[in-house]
């Protein structure tokens, strides 16, 4: 055995494969409205939009080692800037999903200054409070509904397209448009420049400090694009549902627990994680969610179980076992091509 | 004389109630290498870390070129051409070889170090370039974290403690590269418990007790007894 038999890569051919594969399976979603059914369709869309959410929550707890449990408060704005820019601004829905991205952006300023103060745990309340604070003065606003909330009107719905089989298609779109966007933004970010001061912050904070490294500022930019891209997906959660309230717009459940859900069985801090996660939780969820209160408990012990034996999630122990990676961010040693055998 | 490139003046060192530098005076000139030695807790990785604004200093206490950095956050001192290497290494286990160092390029400053710079002083971590930071030896860990602090082009580069936990030629080896490093108008910190190595590089020496400097001098003419009185503090 020879060390010149070896090479340092990148790729691979697990690598390769998976992006043939990753484009043929894209293609097949694209034409999804042509083949799958309306159910699918849309259970579809609620998948990519949950892999969205899942994404971005990785990106933050994961490499910016902001653990938030108040991702709600930007799904919940986004959704509620939806209806207030369609319904008192006149705009269309789909400049009014791009505008609500820049109104989470400005709101998370603010907040990032705030809850920056707290460390760890207190970061982690903190952010809860906020979504809190979020849900308690949508409430109070009665032109969107107050407490109560209310429904999208349909002129505004009709103006996203005529029938109702091309709006169902146009969301689908959408929302398999925001993952694809969501997950190769995070990618291409972690092979920057700046990705890389991210990932030397997380594994050693005081080294990246003393290197030059502006730790916060590293941060709030993560936290504040986070946001934005998050309440972008809130807004198309909610152009989803047609239908707004409080309670359903900042569920701590819907918009957090489960994502962390997804990204801890995935694999936190890889990009392949919340995918996989976001692939078993659905299948967990459309299996069992007939059993009521039985399949929450029953994603409370796969979630425990997971916690113990895979630490790492599934990906983790994929990646421990066979040595693979789908997005190459690390390097790998190869073996060089064999003559002849 | 010419102007010092670092002035401490009075520098106070607390950890919460306890307070580890008591009035340190301390200067070092351009291109001057500089010894500090000490017993542990005698506060000389305190100093280090006060100095590269990792510790938040009283106002006026840390002066760089003529600018008070005392108040500077890490980064913003880094950026003012400051690089330290760190006691540990503190290497990015996450990261290869070559993404350590290009870490250390992120500051942005010009000057003669680079990539190549770095592989032409330690070539083997040209040969290890994409491997795991962590998976390297010690020896080779250290070398990739003085690279890393070189890539910087610091004007004033403080090594804390590198030969802590490696062999004894390991050292030798690391010792005999630094004239390399220095030079070119560097100045540079060398702080070190092991005495002899210490001063074999150095021109002037600071010995720190408990706190407080208890010896100053050139480093070729300070006697072994005064050395031992002010590391150990007996008469």
């Amino acid at each position: 055995m020879n060390i010149q038999d070896y090479t340092v890569t990148r790729t691979s051919n697990a690598i390769r494969v998976a992006a043939i594969l990753g484009f043929i399976v894209l293609v097949a979603l694209i034409a999804a409205p042509y083949w799958a059914g309306r159910a699918d369709l849309r259970l579809m869309g609620e998948l990519f939009l949950y892999l969205a959410l899942a994404s971005l929550w990785n990106l933050m707890a994961g490499y910016a080692g902001l653990v938030s449990v108040g991702q709600q408060a930007f799904v919940g704005f986004g959704g509620y800037m939806l209806f207030a820019l369609t319904m008192f601004a006149g705009l269309h829905p789909i400049p009014a999903i791009g505008t609500a991205g820049l109104l989470g952006a400005l709101i998370s300023v603010p907040v990032a200054f705030l809850i920056f103060r707290l460390r760890g745990a207190y970061f982690a309340i903190g952010t809860w409070v906020i979504a809190e604070v979020f849900r308690l003065s949508f409430a109070q606003i009665s032109s969107l509904g107050g407490g109560s909330g209310s429904s999208l009107p349909i002129a505004i719905v009709k103006s996203l397209a005529g029938s109702r089989g091309a709006r169902e298609s146009l969301s689908y779109w959408l929302a398999l448009g925001a993952a694809v966007l969501v997950v190769t933004s995070v990618y291409v970010f972690l092979r920057s420049r700046k990705g890389l001061a991210l990932t030397a912050i997380r594994d050693n904070e005081l080294a990246a400090g003393s290197l030059g490294i502006d730790i916060w500022r590293t941060k709030f930019v993560v936290y504040v694009v986070t946001s934005a891209l998050t309440a972008m997906i809130g807004a198309l959660i909610f152009l989803q549902k047609l239908r707004i309230s409080p309670d359903a717009a900042f569920s701590v459940n819907d918009w957090t627990a489960f994502v962390i859900f997804i990204v801890v069985i995935g694999g936190i801090g890889t990009i392949e994680g919340p995918i996989i996660g976001t692939l078993v939780f659905f299948a967990l969820r459309e299996t069992l969610a007939d059993l009521g209160t039985i399949y929450l408990l029953v994603l409370g012990v796969v979630a425990i179980v997971v916690m113990l034996k895979f630490p790492k999630g599934v990906w983790g122990f994929i990646r421990q076992r066979f040595d693979l990676q789908i997005f190459p961010l690390a390097y790998r040693v190869a073996r060089r091509d064999n003559k002849g055998a | 004389m010419p102007e010092p490139t670092l002035k401490i003046h009075g520098l106070n060192a607390h950890y919460g109630d306890f307070q580890a530098l008591y009035g340190v005076d301390m200067q070092v000139s351009q291109g001057e290498v500089l010894a500090i030695i000490g017993a542990n807790g005698a506060g000389k990785t305190t100093l280090m870390r006060s100095i590269t604004g990792l510790l938040s200093n009283g106002r006026g206490q840390v002066e760089y070129r003529g600018e008070d950095i005392s108040g500077l956050r890490a980064d913003q001192v880094a950026t003012r051409g400051l690089a330290m290497v760190p006691e540990g290494r503190q290497l990015f286990p996450s990261l290869s070889v070559r993404e350590n160092l290009m870490i250390g390029a992120q500051v942005g400053r010009k000057g003669p170090w680079n990539l190549k710079a770095v592989y032409d002083l330690f070539p083997i971590l040209e040969q290890r370039k994409d491997q795991a930071s962590t998976s390297l030896s010690g020896g080779q860990q250290q070398m990739v974290a003085i690279g890393r602090a070189l890539m910087a082009n610091p004007d004033l580069i403080l090594f804390d403690e590198i030969s802590l936990g490696l062999a004894p030629i390991i050292i030798k080896d690391i010792y005999d590269a630094l004239p390399g490093i220095i030079g070119e108008g560097m100045s540079a910190i060398i702080v070190e418990q092991d005495i002899s190595k210490a001063l074999s590089v150095s021109s002037r020496v600071y010995c720190l007790q408990e706190g407080r400097v208890s010896l100053e001098g050139d480093a070729n003419t300070v006697s072994r007894d005064d050395i031992s009185r002010a590391y150990f503090g007996i008469e």
